[in-house]
């Protein structure tokens, strides 16, 4: 009750703080999947010798907001006898849960450095004690967003996609979840917070850092762990290889086939919005959260930013001078030289105290976000790459592989944990 | 009312129609997907007594696994909307006394009780995980591995039905 109660009993200046927090996210959240959904097309198009989106806007940039608005626009058709109420449910459902799941996300250790009304401003929306378990209950429902939507468009495609879709959920969430039990052993929590505090530091000589894959502090390593976990959260996800739910050489587009305009788009975001926490999973759970790969006592690591930002901006600049209309000519070498100069200031920490104490602060969510960064690009790499299963070998690899081979992890843990905690 | 009160009313009052509902739709989707809604509102009470672990996996095993189930079983019959019948004898001389006995039953141990419905002694008990798991390996060792020896002969019970079944 108490935990509870002195939540509910917050004053008003806490849930002003929480609204703008969420709104905020939310916004970055919906703009990272716009932008995702090009750099998808980009990435793929690279892959297969193609250039990919490049008409609207430079490099195709403004494709997304141009596809924003096709999906508002186009008419919203309801295919008849449907039912109703469960069809149009669906996409709010799967929209929803995986927004919430990025609540529990934790971005950065330190509160930002000046109070709102007397609140301390965390990096994360909420931090509870049971973040993981949050987490898997909100995958455990996502399940009904596409179940639901294959059942209701009463058609024979969308039926055939949400039953396989609820199959292939509900044996990969069994391998994702027993996955992360070593991970949970060596850390003694469910917190992620915890999780990732316990990967700070340096194992095998200090020559690796402590992160879950490499470390042997309180347990093993845990590479056969991740790639469980990876594996079963792609599947999770509807994703390529696994994305049988919406084969669209079997099944048209499976389970959203009936979906037009923006319930469409609503199934689409919240696949980008799935991907996105499964990738901040992996860098939490395994690859160390927001702790740097370098040890702490190297402050040369901290201008990587800086590193990477000023070449990028410059790019940016003159790239955008070769173009002939206004938002190349204008807001790409504006957007460049913008990003140089944040660079260049970051740069000039070496100098300015102030500075470099920013810069300090960002080294938290600069890894976390190279980290979410480099899996989201697995992610596409999987996709511009395999080839999709079969049914059966996707029931084999789920039961017959992972789930054995995820159990195993867990008991070589478990040793691993008991051998290092005996006096 | 305090806050916490009005989240029990608003969440108790969700559990209670979400069942009503369960037994009154015509389409067995309809009648699981309230269940799902009694099943989230259930946890958002164990939320309430601070028992955070147990809501989680009731989420997770009964909203998500057990009701996909559910649902899953539904879809793939493409069962369709059932008729009322009319009461069955059984519902009659046997179910509605039994609903009758019961409710009465709550009611009498409320009205003497009064208000003062005692609450449980250690409220907090349950609030973290690693103590669930102490009592459960410790206190309570032996129904928990009852229990899930119970659960292994089930599913042998499963298989064995299902295995079977194809051979014929």
């Amino acid at each position: 009750m108490k935990a509870v109660t002195t939540f509910l009993a917050q004053d008003g200046g806490f849930w002003v703080l929480t609204f703008v927090k969420i709104a905020l996210l939310l916004f970055i959240v919906l703009t990272v999947n716009a932008y995702l959904t090009w750099f998808e097309r980009k990435v793929v198009a690279l892959m297969q010798s193609r250039v990919g989106p490049h008409r609207v806007g430079p490099h195709g940039l403004l494709q997304p907001a141009a596809d924003g608005l096709k999906f508002l626009f186009k008419e919203d058709v309801m295919p008849g006898g449907v039912d109703k109420f469960v069809y149009l449910l669906a996409p709010f459902l799967a929209l929803t849960l995986a927004l919430a799941s990025l609540a529990v996300i934790p971005f950065g250790p330190n509160p930002l450095p000046f109070k709102f009304f007397g609140h301390q401003i965390d990096l994360w929306i909420t931090n509870p004690d049971i973040g993981l378990l949050v987490l898997f209950s909100v995958t455990a429902l996502g399940v009904y967003g596409v179940a639901l939507a294959g059942w209701a468009s009463n058609s024979k495609y969308p039926l055939l996609g949400g039953l396989r879709s609820s199959a292939q959920m509900i044996s990969y969430e069994l391998s994702m979840t027993m996955s992360v039990v070593g991970v949970l052993l060596m850390a003694n929590s469910f917190s992620l917070t915890d999780i990732i505090q316990k990967q700070s530091g340096r194992t095998i000589w200090g020559v690796l850092p402590a992160w879950n894959i490499f470390s042997f502090h309180g347990g093993c390593p845990q590479v056969v762990g991740f790639l469980c976990f990876f594996i079963s959260a792609i599947a999770e996800t509807n994703r390529v290889p696994f994305d049988l739910p919406e084969a669209e050489s079997e099944l048209v587009a499976g389970f959203h086939t009936e979906y037009s305009s923006f319930k469409f788009a609503m199934f689409f975001i919240a696949e980008y919005t799935s991907m996105i926490t499964v990738s901040s999973l992996c860098a939490i759970l395994f690859f160390g959260g927001w702790n740097s790969p370098f040890p702490t006592t190297w402050t040369v690591t901290h201008y990587i930013p800086s590193l990477i930002l000023i070449p990028f901006g410059l790019w940016v600049l003159f790239d955008g001078l070769k173009y002939e209309t206004i938002f190349g000519k204008l807001i790409l070498p504006g957007l460049g030289t913008a990003i140089a100069g944040v660079g260049a200031l970051l740069l000039a920490g070496i100098w300015i105290a102030p500075l470099h104490d920013v810069n300090e602060y960002i080294q938290a969510p600069f890894w976390l976000l190279g980290k979410i960064f480099f899996f989201l690009f697995f992610y596409v790499w999987a996709r511009g790459t395999l080839p999709r299963f079969r049914y059966d070998q996707l029931m084999n690899i789920g039961w017959k592989l992972l789930l054995p081979v995820s159990i195993a992890n867990v008991i070589v843990t478990a040793a691993f944990v008991l051998l290092r905690s005996a006096p | 009312m305090s806050p916490a009160l009005i989240v029990f009313f608003l969440l108790a009052a969700l559990s209670v129609i979400g069942a009503l509902s369960l037994i009154l739709q015509k389409h067995p989707i309809h009648s699981a997907l309230s269940l799902i809604v009694v099943m989230v509102s259930l946890a958002g009470l164990y939320l309430l007594m601070g028992a955070e672990f147990v809501a989680a996996v009731q989420i997770i095993v009964y909203g998500g696994a057990i009701m996909v189930l559910f649902v899953f079983v539904i879809m793939l019959l493409n069962a369709s909307a059932e008729e009322h019948t009319s009461f069955s004898k059984l519902a009659k001389f046997g179910g509605l006394p039994l609903a009758l006995a019961l409710t009465g039953l709550l009611a009498a141990a409320m009205i003497r009780n009064g208000g003062a419905v005692p609450n449980s002694a250690t409220p907090d008990a349950l609030a973290k995980t690693s103590d669930i798991s102490l009592m459960l390996f410790s206190t309570f060792v032996y129904p928990f591995e009852l229990t899930s020896f119970l659960i292994l002969v089930a599913i042998m019970g499963a298989l064995v039905l299902a295995q079977r079944e194809k051979k014929t």
